[in-house]
């Protein structure tokens, strides 16, 4: 009899993997589902809110209730994506419990553990985890996440700490890459990770799991942008079903993340497009309501 | 001989690792006259839905018909699979009907389903493959054209050669294994034979 092996960590990165070079879009009702199907995600954030809407109820934002996410998962055959609370280990078993496919342990909602990360191995579906740097991103693959996404800052249309986030990874890994082997065990105590992920990812160059970037993404040349610097895809949260048109914008940036080098294509997707989310400046938040410092 | 790896979406980007490792010249696909000079096509793993959404956009869909056809070998792994199919069991996404099989999407459920297992494949040395599911679909009706190469303890088809076109529903593009590519690279570089003209 042959061994079947589910939950393994390659079946759960490598879910990752086959969602590269695309775009994840929030959903919040079947109807935006479709719509997004229709526009060529490769997959839907099952949400009660978009982020702009949380950053603007205020307030504790928690899991979305099981109801909303299976009637979305019943709406389309891509893969459906739920967010838990950072540390709550018990929405993440909700999760898993209704056939999530994959899960968001994410700051956009509130923390439920200041401490502690969800122990994410013990999971047979999928964690995809934030990150604002090289060592939140090895801290959380160390906790099982298969998947990473820069934070940016989630609800704003403001990709300015999205590109920050990507860049710090890429720059991390580059510095990794021309540091003498003896200074590696320095390194790995300043990051606060593990001597092996360290030198796995010093090795292959680039992050041992598939990077996608996310808050804050609102236009195609934003998409582009973060696959030019490096994303091996994009999430866009506000910025479709937040915007005049989601139809035609979704369908422009998951164009722009297939042509993200060709400007001439750019330029085609980008025009007629109508209103754009309507931003705000990561600048004009006051410290204590931004969402990336959380649970580092 | 120069393999072209369909980059609409996907990992694109493992295929041609491996390829790279069997010192073969490789191109990304994205746009129809890259197709020109290709000796042969991987349609990668993906989402089927979004990559048959990009191949209708950029008028993929009739220069790959036009290669298969023209006896150039085509390999679709997965999502790669579902387009090569004749016919799938929902109505979306439309496949390239090149290959006469009949594919279910996502046939084993949803991620949490996904597994990985050792593989015996026919015309492969007796090392088995080890295979990793994602997702997957599965082979339900084999043409008479169609040779299956691999099945499941069930007898379900997952992997399937016509000619010089053949699809597998797991990812070899994950593992370290180089012998799928190395089979394929040697149909590629085998004289045009045509679509359905057996093996």
């Amino acid at each position: 009899m042959v061994d079947v092996l589910t939950g393994t960590f390659t079946v759960k990165s490598g879910h990752a993997q086959m969602l590269k070079g695309g775009v994840i879009m929030d959903v919040v009702n079947a109807e935006q589902a479709m719509i997004a199907q229709e526009a060529g995600a490769v997959a839907v954030m099952a949400l009660e809110r978009v982020p702009a809407d949380i950053r603007a109820d205020g307030g504790v934002a928690r899991m979305t209730d099981p109801a909303i996410i299976q009637n979305i998962m019943d709406s389309v055959s891509i893969p459906v994506m739920a967010k838990c609370r950072i540390g709550h280990f018990v929405e993440a078993q909700v999760l898993e419990a209704i056939g999530i496919d994959y899960i968001d342990e994410s700051e956009v909602l509130t923390p439920a553990d200041e401490v502690h990360h969800v122990w994410k191995h013990d999971f047979q579906v999928p964690f995809v985890c934030g990150c604002r740097d090289l060592g939140e991103a090895l801290r959380r693959i160390s906790e099982g996440a298969a998947m990473i996404r820069t934070k940016g800052e989630a609800g704003t249309g403001d990709v300015v700490e999205a590109v920050r986030h990507m860049r710090a990874v890429q720059d991390a890994i580059r510095k990794l890459q021309n540091m003498p082997e003896d200074e590696l065990v320095v390194e790995a105590r300043n990051l606060a990770v593990s001597l092996e992920l360290l030198t796995q990812t010093r090795e292959e160059g680039r992050m041992p799991v598939v990077n996608f970037a996310a808050g804050g993404v609102a236009t195609p040349a934003d998409a582009a942008l973060m696959m030019q610097l490096g994303a091996d895809g994009v999430f866009v949260g506000s910025g479709i079903f937040k915007s005049g048109d989601p139809a035609q914008r979704g369908y422009a940036i998951v164009q722009a993340v297939t042509h993200y080098n060709d400007p001439k294509i750019l330029a085609d997707v980008s025009k007629d497009l109508g209103e754009p989310m309507v931003g705000i400046s990561t600048r004009s938040i006051p410290q204590e309501e931004l969402l990336a410092p959380r649970s580092i | 001989m120069r393999i072209g790896v369909l980059a609409v979406q996907g990992d694109f980007a493992e295929h041609i690792a491996i390829l790279r490792r069997l010192n073969v010249d490789c191109l990304e696909v994205r746009l129809p006259e890259q197709l020109d000079d290709v000796s042969g096509l991987i349609i990668p793993g993906g989402e089927s839905t979004t990559l048959s959404r990009l191949m209708s956009i950029y008028n993929l869909r009739e220069p790959v018909q036009d290669m298969a056809r023209a006896g150039k070998a085509v390999w679709g792994t997965c999502a790669g699979m579902i387009m090569l199919a004749h016919e799938i069991t929902e109505a979306d996404p439309v496949p390239l009907q090149l290959m006469d099989i009949g594919v279910r999407r996502n046939a084993f459920g949803r991620q949490i389903d996904s597994f990985e297992q050792e593989l015996d494949i026919a015309g492969l040395d007796s090392r088995p493959f080890h295979a990793i599911f994602i997702r997957a679909p599965v082979v339900m009706r084999v043409g008479d054209k169609v040779k299956t190469l691999a099945t499941l303890a069930d007898g379900q088809a997952v992997a399937v050669r016509q000619g010089n076109l053949m699809a597998t529903a797991f990812h070899p593009e994950l593992t370290r294994d180089t012998r799928l590519h190395q089979y394929f690279l040697d149909l590629a570089a085998a004289p045009a034979g045509g679509a359905g003209r057996g093996s």
